[in-house]
């Protein structure tokens, strides 16, 4: 075969290489052609942290409007202090919001939903939830709800 | 007693020994860089026996890997009423593993049994010995080339598996079993992270890539010149290629996905 | 030695896989003739010109060719030096991927920049002087025994060569293909004047054409000189191997160990 011939058909192929990568990203992954958002930084101490990880979901309202950082220990007072990176358009988080951990459906994966409050003023980068809700454990619950407490 | 413990320790120094040569030879051919102009052609050439001939088998087996994770996963996720997230889990499987892997062994199976008995029959052939007296070095000329086509094919034939395997899926979930394509979609979107996943499965098939074709075309230049030689090189081909991306499989999904 | 030998061993001790094959050997190959190196199968004649061509290092002893010294050289220089060597493999070595223009023309291509028109010019000259000009466009496979060596034979003269290694350019060839070789390694010699490097057991062939012969037996040269002074040699052993008498100082039997013991007879005694 000519070498041209076999230049085009290698061309192509790396083309269509390309494409699936583009594909991989766009329609798979879901990454949107603009910039990574700029975010701003939140904490909250919660007492059960459940099946929370890093890169889960923060809501409000069921929107979207930012992701877990880390989730560390609190040595003091053992507690589990979680890192948020909050979507800088979404600045005006009335500051006695509370902090929620929820689970989506049954069985699914846990975020921190955060449930509006009615102050004026609102949580500044660096802020700390004034009031959490710790995961819902499904066992305790039922051993609750068996034992009659 | 004592003759079965040589054995062992025969056998130990052969493979330290065989290891230490294969190093010795990649560290040959990588030295030996061509020049563009001559290296170019060569590389095209290669890319498309090593690649583009590899491309059907690719497709096909994607799309049939695809319309099984499909089916298997319907069944599975419709016991819990969750099978919407069939999309990601295909995706997932998909992107992470089975993209990387499973075109890892298709290329060891089709393209790196052929390096091998390419390169070893021109062995016994004397080709690279007479390329060597015309002032030609075989290592530059005829194994570099290989080796970066596999190292360059093998990241685009595993992203091509897995996009033809997802849109496999997408055709059983989707357009067979009645999956709401949104929720197909949404749920693939949101799950599957550009970084994390996307780009460590394309590391993970370089890395694939890069040790087929190493395998490969070792094989072929260290092997015994004869008929029989051929043969049990090819075999062993396969087989160290398959075995070595099983094991670095899990190596590399330890340390990506293994969160410690 | 002098400014004659164009190629000269000394005392070149080489082994492989613990086997000696050559035990100090020493040989001059004089610039501009033809020098058959005979022996036996299995004494290393193919070993020896890969000694020559630097595709192996001997363990000790000095191989010069054209005053380099070969196993001491760079790759680079070694690389250049090839340049100046031809070697005609025993399987002619063609690559198959090529058809037979493209394989003549591949020395060429690689070592040259010239243009497509001479590179075309010069290939078919060389095709012509082996007389296949007419077969450039058949792939190697498409090709005799015969016809396969002289189209490696064109390669290996492609960039006009000082040094031309020829190895058992006889075997297994029909009578005429061998006719048409002996005389392909006469006139590439007389007409260009390369220094030619026969290596082969067939004694008869070889003696016609060589100006000068040695024979190699046991990692040692056991006789050398003109094809005349060699017929003329007093060892047994080069009689021996130039007559082809089945018995003599090189034993028709293996090293074995006695017969008697060997079939199970005298175990009793």
């Amino acid at each position: 075969m000519a070498q041209r011939t076999v230049e085009i058909i290698v061309g192509l192929f790396m083309i269509a290489g390309l494409a699936a990568l583009l594909f991989m990203a766009l329609q798979v992954s879901g990454l949107s052609p603009k910039a990574a958002e700029s975010t701003y930084t939140l904490y909250a101490n919660f007492n059960d942290t459940g099946g929370l990880t890093p890169r889960g979901r923060i809501s409000m309202a069921g929107v979207t409007i930012g992701t877990i950082d880390s989730i560390t220990l609190d040595k003091k007072t053992f507690q589990a202090r979680v890192k948020m990176a909050i979507h800088s358009d979404v600045d005006n988080i009335p500051a006695d919001s509370a902090a929620v951990i929820r689970t989506s459906g049954l069985l699914g994966e846990q975020y921190i939903d955060v449930s509006v409050g009615g102050d004026m003023d609102s949580l500044k980068p660096g802020d700390t939830f004034y009031s959490t809700q710790s995961a819902m454990n499904l066992e305790r619950l039922i051993s609750n709800f068996a034992s009659g407490r | 007693m004592l003759d079965r413990v040589r054995a062992l320790g025969q056998t130990g120094i052969n493979v330290i020994v065989s290891f230490g040569r294969s190093g010795q030879f990649l560290f040959g051919v990588l030295r030996g860089v061509p020049k563009p102009a001559v290296g170019f052609p060569l590389l095209v050439r290669q890319i498309y026996s090593v690649g583009v001939l590899s491309l059907a088998i690719v497709v096909v087996s994607g799309l049939f890997i695809g319309m099984v994770l499909g089916l298997q996963g319907y069944t599975i996720l419709s016991d819990y009423g969750s099978e919407s997230a069939i999309g990601q889990m295909i995706a997932l499987t998909l992107v992470r593993e089975l993209g990387p892997v499973v075109t890892a062994l298709l290329f060891a199976g089709r393209a790196g049994s052929a390096l091998t008995a390419e390169i070893g029959l021109m062995k016994a052939t004397e080709q690279l010995s007479s390329m060597e007296m015309m002032g030609v070095d075989p290592l530059r000329r005829v194994i570099s080339p290989r080796l970066w086509a596999g190292f360059y094919t093998m990241p685009v034939l595993a992203l091509i598996f897995s996009v033809v395997g997802i849109w496999g899926g997408m055709l059983v979930g989707v357009e067979w079993l009645g999956v709401y394509d949104g929720s197909f979609w949404g749920n693939m979107q949101s799950s599957v992270e550009f970084v994390d996943d996307v780009l460590n499965g394309v590391i993970k098939s370089v890395v694939f890539g890069f040790v087929c074709a190493w395998i490969a075309v070792y094989q072929g230049y260290d092997c015994v010149p004869t008929s029989a030689g051929i043969s049990s090189a090819t075999t062993k081909t396969v087989v160290y290629s398959s075995l070595a991306v099983l094991g670095l499989d899990f190596v590399l999904t330890a340390v990506m996905f293994g969160n410690f | 030695m002098g400014s004659s030998a164009y190629i000269s061993l000394e005392n070149v001790v080489f082994s492989r896989s613990g086997r000696r094959i050559f035990d100090g050997i020493s040989l001059d190959i004089p610039r501009g003739k033809v020098t058959a190196i005979m022996g036996p199968s299995g004494t290393g004649k193919t070993t020896l010109l890969k000694l020559i061509g630097g595709q192996l290092r001997p363990d000790s002893g000095s191989i010069r060719v054209d005053g380099h010294e070969v196993p001491r050289l760079k790759r680079t220089a070694l690389y250049a030096l090839r340049q100046k060597m031809g070697m005609l493999f025993q399987s002619g070595a063609l690559f198959t991927d090529l058809s037979v223009f493209e394989n003549v023309a591949f020395p060429i291509r690689v070592h040259t920049n010239l243009p497509e028109d001479m590179i075309r010019d010069i290939v078919l000259m060389k095709l012509e002087a082996v007389g296949l000009r007419g077969a450039r466009d058949l792939m190697p496979s498409e090709l005799s025994g015969g016809m396969t060596r002289r189209v490696a034979l064109a390669r290996s003269i492609a960039l006009d060569p000082e040094l031309i290694m020829y190895d058992e350019p006889f075997t297994g060839q029909d009578p005429i293909a061998m006719g048409v070789l002996v005389k392909l390694i006469r006139d590439l010699n007389s007409s260009m004047g390369l220094t030619s490097v026969l290596v082969s057991h067939d004694v008869t062939e070889s003696l016609s054409i060589c100006h000068f012969a040695c024979i190699i037996a046991d990692g040692k040269v056991i006789g050398q000189g003109t094809p005349e002074e060699l017929r003329a040699h007093e060892s047994e052993r080069v009689q021996q191997f130039l007559q082809g008498q089945p018995d003599g100082p090189v034993p028709f039997h293996y090293p074995a160990e006695d017969a008697t013991t060997d079939f199970g007879l005298g175990r009793k005694a």
